[in-house]
């Protein structure tokens, strides 16, 4: 550490570090770890191959992946159109794509619900056109994530639009290339990083989203039921042991998913000569 | 390919950027789009190019008109002021770019691609950097990795926007240099845009002189420098003393052998290195003395004052070789007659 920085601090700034994670982060990650040290071997195994336990499982990873992929999507498109176009209401537009963060998750899986449940406004039609019912269905819980977790998509592009430089596609252009052939050479491994660092977070967040899915995901043990709400369940029965096993569970399971993007967002960088 | 450019302009919103521009270049020449910043240079060759579109005129290529064919299509290499190199790619994935992306039919194979590519990269010296990125490099070797970009896919123009620009000085001498003699060796048609008129004088064998949106002179670089087709061309390049009859004084101006060739030439414009200095003795009555002088190497320039003029009378500028300022053993202050060689005469 070079003592004549322009900006001091560093062992002022890397103990707050340390202590802020210690404190905020690992101590309480931790706690879940010491708990589970109770059970037996045998005991976790028992509680976690519990056949409702793993659909659950299953439910919540496999909605997760599948939201965050579909906000992947169109929040890239959303990112896309604020970033290359000037439209009237963009500044509207702009505030809208936040209110997912700013508004109480309960409050959004109520409306989802009552709009989304068969006699509902949208639910009602879906059922009527396609023969698709959302609510109380994986397919609700879906819905639900992917409304929180486009903001994630949508604010971790946007700036790598922003900076990407125009005169790449020109000169892509200028080469022979086809519109199609200058996205997907040229921009889209341009910003291909950021959209899997706003994958990860959608996901993440997807796993542990509690308040807007309950309502809309009926919760149906096998079908529709999330970790989140099993842990909450078993907690209400003082089940403390079971809760804590399939926490444990959960935490070891997102910490492996989100170790394999960031080693692929590693890899995609230095393929792309980021690093 | 012979470019021929008839009557194209193009508006910037209020800003009339290039008015009804008339330009044909021959096959093979290397041409500078000389201009002061905002003349409209730039814009030009991306209408040449098709990344921009004129409001009005043709642009003609081969005879071919394709004024409103898109920029893939036109066979053209473009280079730009800050290289535009795909950073997510390496050295060599760049300059294949253009050859992987040709439809599958024109297209190459692998084993001719990686050839042809390293052919291109030993032509601007830098096979050895194949691997890197981008990033990796400095700004000359960037520079000549765009340019091996755009001469992968043998384009018939080559258009250069501010090639030198970014760089520093040294390796800008040295690319100039080295840019001329890829010229020779490849002859394509090529155009440059520069605001420096060293390096489109050096450069060039055809240069266009642009302000506000016009043409104001075509011409070899020796033309444009010996006859100056009006005021804005003749300051434009190269050092010029400028004398307005009208507010100097016509006799100190007759004794320095300055005269008007016509009646209505009223501005006359001297190079530096016409003026003939000559030492007088102190107490004779000497036209102006010498204030101050600068080392340019191989000459000298001298700034002289005039004599009985007020502070806000422009010096005169003149330059002469080393051998001939030091056999004069001039110093500062001292009393010097000079001699206008010749001038040109503006309105």
């Amino acid at each position: 550490m070079s003592q004549n920085s322009i900006m001091p601090g560093f062992r002022l700034t890397i103990g707050f570090t340390v202590v802020y994670l210690s404190l905020v982060v690992l101590i309480p990650l931790s706690t879940l770890v010491f708990q589970s040290f109770r059970l037996s071997w045998d005991d976790y195994l028992h509680i976690i191959t519990n056949k409702r336990v793993l659909s659950s499982f299953y439910v919540s990873f496999s909605t997760a992946i599948v939201a965050a992929l579909v906000a992947s999507f169109f929040g890239f498109i959303v990112a896309w159109v604020l970033v290359r176009y000037e439209f009237f209401g963009k500044r509207f537009f702009h505030a809208l794509i936040d209110f997912p963060f700013a508004l109480p998750t309960a409050v959004a899986g109520i409306v989802l619900a009552t709009i989304f449940q068969p006699s509902g406004f949208l639910g009602k039609l879906l059922i009527d056109t396609i023969g698709v019912q959302v609510a109380f269905k994986p397919l609700g819980i879906v819905m639900a994530l992917i409304f929180i977790s486009i903001p994630f998509i949508v604010r971790t592009v946007e700036p790598v639009l922003l900076e990407f430089e125009a005169s790449m596609e020109e000169a892509g252009a200028s080469l022979g290339a086809t519109r199609l052939q200058v996205f997907n050479r040229i921009i889209f491994p341009n910003v291909f990083p950021a959209l899997l660092t706003g994958f990860a977070l959608a996901f993440a967040r997807g796993v542990g989203e509690y308040g807007s899915v309950i309502f809309i995901a009926g919760n149906l043990p096998y079908v529709s039921e999330i970790v989140p709400l099993l842990i909450v369940t078993k907690l209400e029965q003082f089940d403390i042991e079971g809760a804590t096993a399939i926490a444990l569970t959960m935490l070891v399971i997102s910490f492996l998913l989100l170790f394999v993007i960031n080693t692929l967002q590693y890899w995609v960088r230095k393929r792309s000569g980021q690093l | 390919m012979s470019i021929l450019l008839s009557n194209i302009s193009k508006q910037f919103g209020a800003f009339s950027a290039l008015s009804n521009i008339n330009l044909e270049i021959p096959e093979g020449e290397l041409v500078a789009l000389l201009g002061p910043s905002g003349c409209g240079k730039t814009t030009l060759l991306r209408i040449i190019a098709g990344l921009e579109q004129a409001d009005k005129g043709r642009v003609l290529l081969s005879g071919v008109d394709k004024t409103t064919q898109n920029v893939s299509k036109r066979g053209i290499g473009f280079v730009f002021q800050h290289y535009a190199l795909f950073r997510h790619m390496t050295v060599f994935e760049n300059v294949a770019f253009g050859l992987r992306v040709k439809p599958r039919r024109e297209r190459l194979d692998n084993e001719t691609i990686t050839k042809k590519v390293h052919a291109l990269l030993e032509l601007v010296q830098l096979d050895w950097l194949h691997d890197r990125y981008p990033d990796q490099l400095s700004g000359g070797q960037r520079q000549r990795i765009a340019l091996a970009r755009a001469l992968a896919v043998e384009p018939s123009v080559l258009l250069l926007d501010e090639p030198f620009g970014a760089l520093d000085a040294s390796v800008r001498k040295d690319l100039r240099q080295w840019l001329r003699n890829l010229h020779h060796e490849l002859n394509v048609t090529s155009i440059f845009v520069t605001h420096d008129q060293e390096e489109a004088m050096e450069v060039a064998s055809q240069v266009v002189v642009l302000n506000h949106g016009r043409i104001e002179q075509q011409g070899t670089p020796s033309d444009i420098y010996d006859h100056p087709a009006n005021a804005f061309v003749s300051r434009f390049i190269g050092q010029t003393n400028i004398f307005d009859m009208a507010e100097q004084d016509a006799d100190w101006l007759q004794i320095a052998g300055l005269l008007p060739t016509q009646k209505e030439s009223k501005i006359a414009h001297v190079r530096p290195h016409d003026i003939i200095i000559e030492k007088t003795s102190a107490n004779q009555d000497a036209p102006a003395t010498l204030k101050d002088w600068q080392h340019l190497g191989a000459l000298i320039r001298l700034e002289l004052v005039k004599n009985g003029s007020n502070a806000n009378t422009p010096s005169v500028f003149a330059e002469m070789p080393n051998e001939q300022f030091k056999q004069l053993a001039l110093s500062r202050g001292d009393k010097v007659a000079l001699q206008i060689r010749q001038a040109h005469w503006f309105q």
